[in-house]
């Protein structure tokens, strides 16, 4: 009993006293010891500095670090204190939390500034930055003097400006407030801050410090509503295209279109299983493109040639069986795929942000759905501009009686229009299935949006459509900070209904005989 | 015992519902099947949630019935479809129980359908087992609540964020579905952030529709207001599918559950199998069970779900496990009253304990809610959760919550 309480006072005295001088071999198997003491454990490795905690305690963050029944940790079949061989049979996995992960980050950062890896070494000096402490000084200057590439000194004169931010000197604190001033990031704003807090003498130097940085923040915060209006824009746009077509240019009020755009969803889910084995797991997002384009325009000439030509002319008629059909899409993959929600994994260069020059950030799935939105934008008009079908079709919507007496087919025409704009429904579901769910109801969020563009746009007006589509999309994203979402929302219809008023022919009208 | 949400009037109809049913059951009794209504959605939105609570609730049937049933009668289960559609909720309620005549109902998730169907079980003196976590500040004498009140799952969660292992957060973002469980619940932890010295500027509080799918700005306003030197956490009572687009943008933007932490309420191991969870690492959620819970009777209910199911790649979650409880515990209460009668069984319940694959044995309270431990957990790579904090022993319910001014006075 007594000599356990001397061991928690003997503990306890050495944590206080000089975490240093716990040996290495101490200090690994109590990293298998609870969220706590490994906390404490990894700290005093980071702090001592031994390479040979590295791989240890990068294994602890990749959960690959063992712990068997006798309280040894162990690290690929070796014992990671003493190196000696042992059985990983029984041994569990040692488990993370994010006190534990924070530490752990501090800790791996430290170790690897010294390492011979670039890329290791950026990360250690990001890491370092996040997890600051005054007695990584010394340490970050000594990496400084060794380090040669321009970016990752960057990275090191930030983590020590926000280190020497921590240390009793108002003259390093000092240094450390023009560096970080000179970042322009958040995250340097908010150290400023906390440093503010702790030191009311340095208020002066930090408030220019940050009005600074808030400068530079404005610019990057217009920058940002803009990106993503002009990507809810072209989610709009591409939601919205394959109705520009078979409302806007044909006249059919299709309910079902949303569905149109569930399963080119799906197929993009379907190519992803198809490959997800072989050799072209990679490709299964570009290839969804054909895939998805194809299948949505095959359930297009169905529904065209079976239904829907049938009650050509009759608007209430056709709104009533394209929502039921609708309905019974949606049932129909709920029965084949269920109601759960189906995975489509986002290929390696649609993820992340990608920093532009000047600290742009832009997310990279949104960047790419904007362009294939042009694209396909781009792809729709020269079709109809430069085409023999996009020729016969503006003569079927021009004048049908005339252009069938002049040969063209205009029953074959209306059916490949129709399998046109639920293609290009298809094309809106694999842009989707990276940004929203893939499950039954994907459609149904789409399709006011989709005849909201159109009809704001302009009906049978690509232009107006693109126009409509970046308008709606930017106008949300400014009323957002400051109506919240739900309202946003609201304030945008409202608009539009009063738009409406105005323009019943939206922003562009078609003119001349045409329009009649 | 007086229950203060019963009307007079509800209260006389259940009086009268009372007198006129042990008619209806004599009439009906001697080896004739007992009746289980089974209210959920199996179509529309809600699809997505409820329809594994659908076949819980067939698989404890299936597993009663091989065990003999309930007093040698066998139990038949009656199935409907509300169709996420909250009126209709009432009238396949009034269906059930004035038709099918059941003896018992299974059912809901949403608040609002819950609510929706409460006047009909008042009116006809049903009893419905509710399975799901909910904002509280209800109390009915018809209603068995399952799920956790906010003192079993949003106030331990965020006082775990508060705390050493959770971050220390000083400021609270509350992102919500715009509904009543998530402003309910929002409302509640404002009450309680601000009794802990959190004043109104260091929280930001947000809501969106139902299915929202572009989070860029929130998550852009939610970094700049992380950005204001004090530690920062989410607690998300997003609610459906909206989720998976929330995380996604999350990890895109490069929040790290290292920078921002955030806890999610309605979040579990369904919802996590239609995403990719890599980025979500760290990120936790709290429940009062979860799947990875190490328990003899966790593993039976695991092994009996994939049984049922026939696909061992299925998952278990809170809401399932709920619902588990509220049969086992209903089962033993009408053997021990010898009755199915609504009222017999209404009485017989308080007290019921129930060994629960949480791992605790929990006990049905006189308010009609559960005693339950609280476990917060983070999410794994392969859509499971490490349980990083549980209580040790289970968390009596407090279905009015003392933060909410107008109904503290009701807590007994």
């Amino acid at each position: 009993m007594i000599a356990r309480l001397l061991a928690v006072l003997l503990f306890c005295a050495l944590a206080a006293s000089a975490r240093a001088q716990t040996s290495f071999e101490e200090l690994v198997p109590r990293l298998g010891g609870g969220f706590g003491p490994a906390a404490e454990a990894a700290q005093a490795l980071g702090t001592q500095g031994d390479p040979r905690a590295l791989p240890i305690l990068r294994a602890l963050s990749e959960g690959r670090l063992l712990r068997n029944a006798e309280g040894r940790v162990i690290l690929d079949g070796r014992d990671a204190a003493t190196g000696e061989a042992i059985a990983a049979e029984g041994a569990t996995r040692i488990n993370l939390n994010n006190r534990l992960r924070v530490v752990l980050r501090g800790a791996i950062g430290r170790l690897a500034l010294s390492s011979p890896n670039a890329a290791e070494r950026r990360a250690a000096a990001d890491a370092v930055f996040r997890t600051r402490s005054a007695e990584n000084v010394p340490l970050l200057e000594d990496a400084l003097s060794r380090e040669a590439i321009p970016e990752i000194r960057a990275l090191m004169e930030l983590a020590l400006g926000a280190s020497r931010l921590l240390v009793d000197d108002v003259t390093v604190q000092r240094a450390g407030i023009i560096v970080l001033s000179g970042a322009g990031t958040a995250e340097a704003r908010s150290l400023l801050l906390e440093a503010r807090a702790a030191k009311p003498e340095l208020a002066v130097d930090i408030d220019a410090g940050i009005a600074t940085i808030d400068r530079r923040l404005a610019i990057r915060r217009g920058f940002e509503t803009a990106f993503q209006g002009i990507s809810l824009g072209s989610v709009l746009l591409l939601a919205a295209l394959g109705l520009a077509i078979t409302f806007g240019v044909m006249g059919v009020i299709n309910m079902a279109h949303g569905e149109m755009v569930m399963i080119g969803a799906y197929t993009t889910f379907m190519v992803q299983e198809a490959l997800r084995h072989t050799a072209w797991a990679a490709w299964s997002l570009p290839l969804s493109v054909p895939a998805a384009f194809l299948v949505t325009a095959a359930v297009g000439v169905v529904l065209e040639r079976f239904l829907i030509r049938h009650l050509y002319g009759r608007p209430l008629e056709t709104l009533l069986l394209t929502f039921g059909i609708g309905m019974m899409l949606q049932q129909g993959v709920r029965l084949i795929f269920g109601a759960q929600n189906r995975e489509v994994l986002s290929p390696a260069w649609m993820q992340g942000t990608l920093m532009l020059p000047g600290g742009l950030p832009v997310t990279q799935n949104r960047l790419w759905i904007i362009l294939f939105g042009l694209a396909v934008l781009a792809l729709t008009m020269a079709a109809i501009r430069f085409t023999r079908f996009g020729l016969e079709m503006r003569a079927v919507v021009q004048n049908r009686r005339i252009a069938a007496t002049m040969g063209i087919r205009t029953g074959w025409v209306d059916a490949m229009t129709f399998a046109f704009g639920s293609g290009l429904a298809g094309l809106a579901g694999v842009a989707l299935s990276q940004i929203d769910n893939v499950s039954p109801n994907l459609g149904t969020g789409y399709i006011i949006d989709s005849f909201m563009v159109v009809v704001f746009g302009g009906v049978g007006s690509l232009v107006g459509t693109l126009v409509g589509a970046l308008t709606l999309g930017i106008v949300n994203k400014l009323l957002e900070p400051y109506a919240g979402a739900v309202l946003a929302k609201v304030a945008v219809l409202v608009g539009i209904m009063l738009f409406i008023q105005r323009r019943p022919k939206g922003l562009f009208a078609l003119k001349g005989r045409a329009a009649e | 015992m007086t229950l203060p949400t019963i009307t007079r009037r509800a209260a006389l109809a259940g009086m009268a519902g009372s007198m006129a049913l042990p008619a209806i059951h004599s009439a009906s009794a001697q080896g004739a099947p007992i009746k289980v209504g089974v209210l959920h959605s199996l179509t529309g939105t809600m699809a997505i949630s409820e329809t594994a609570l659908r076949d819980t609730v067939l698989m404890m049937v299936e597993k009663q019935n091989a065990a003999g049933g309930i007093m040698g009668r066998r139990l038949e289960a009656v199935v409907v479809d509300p169709a996420s559609n909250w009126p209709l909720f009432a009238e396949k309620a009034r269906e059930l129980l004035a038709v099918h005549k059941v003896d018992v109902t299974f059912g809901c998730w949403t608040s609002v359908s819950r609510k929706s169907v409460l006047p009909v079980f008042e009116e006809l003196n049903g009893l419905l087992f509710y399975p799901v976590q909910y904002e509280g500040e209800e109390e009915s004498r018809n209603i068995f609540y399952t799920g956790a009140a906010p003192n079993q799952q949003a106030i331990p969660a965020v006082e775990y964020l508060m705390g050493a292992d959770g971050g220390e957060a000083k400021r609270i973002v509350l992102l919500g579905t715009d509904y009543v469980y998530p402003r309910t619940t929002n409302r509640i932890l404002r009450g309680f952030l601000n009794s802990k010295g959190i004043t109104d500027a260091d929280i930001m509080e947000e809501y969106t529709p139902f299915g929202h799918s572009d989070w860029q700005g929130i998550v852009t306003r939610v970094k700049a207001f992380a950005a204001q030197g004090k530690k920062t956490a989410i607690v998300s009572t997003i609610n459906g599918d909206a989720n998976v687009p929330f995380y996604r943008e999350l990890g895109n933007q490069g929040i790290k559950a290292e920078d921002i932490p955030c806890v999610a309420f309605s979040v579990g191991e369904e919802e996590l199998a239609g995403i990719d969870t890599k980025p979500l690492v760290g990120h936790l959620a709290a429940w009062n069970y979860f799947m990875s819970v190490d328990a003899p009777a966790n593993r039976e209910f695991i092994s009996d779900w994939h049984t049922f199911i026939r696909n061992p790649r299925r998952v278990t979650n809170d809401p399932m496990e709920a619902t588990l409880v509220g049969f086992k515990m209903w089962a033993q209460a009408v053997a021990q009253a010898r009755s199915t009668g609504v009222d017999a069984v209404r009485t017989a319940m308080i007290g019921q304990k129930v060994a629960a694959p949480c791992g605790f044995t929990l006990e049905m309270l006189p308010n009609h809610h559960l005693t339950k431990p609280v476990m917060i957990g983070e999410i794994q790579e392969n859509g499971q959760f490490n349980i990083v904090w549980r209580t040790p022993a289970p968390v009596p319910a407090e279905n009015w919550s003392r933060y909410i001014p107008e109904n503290a006075n009701r807590r007994r």
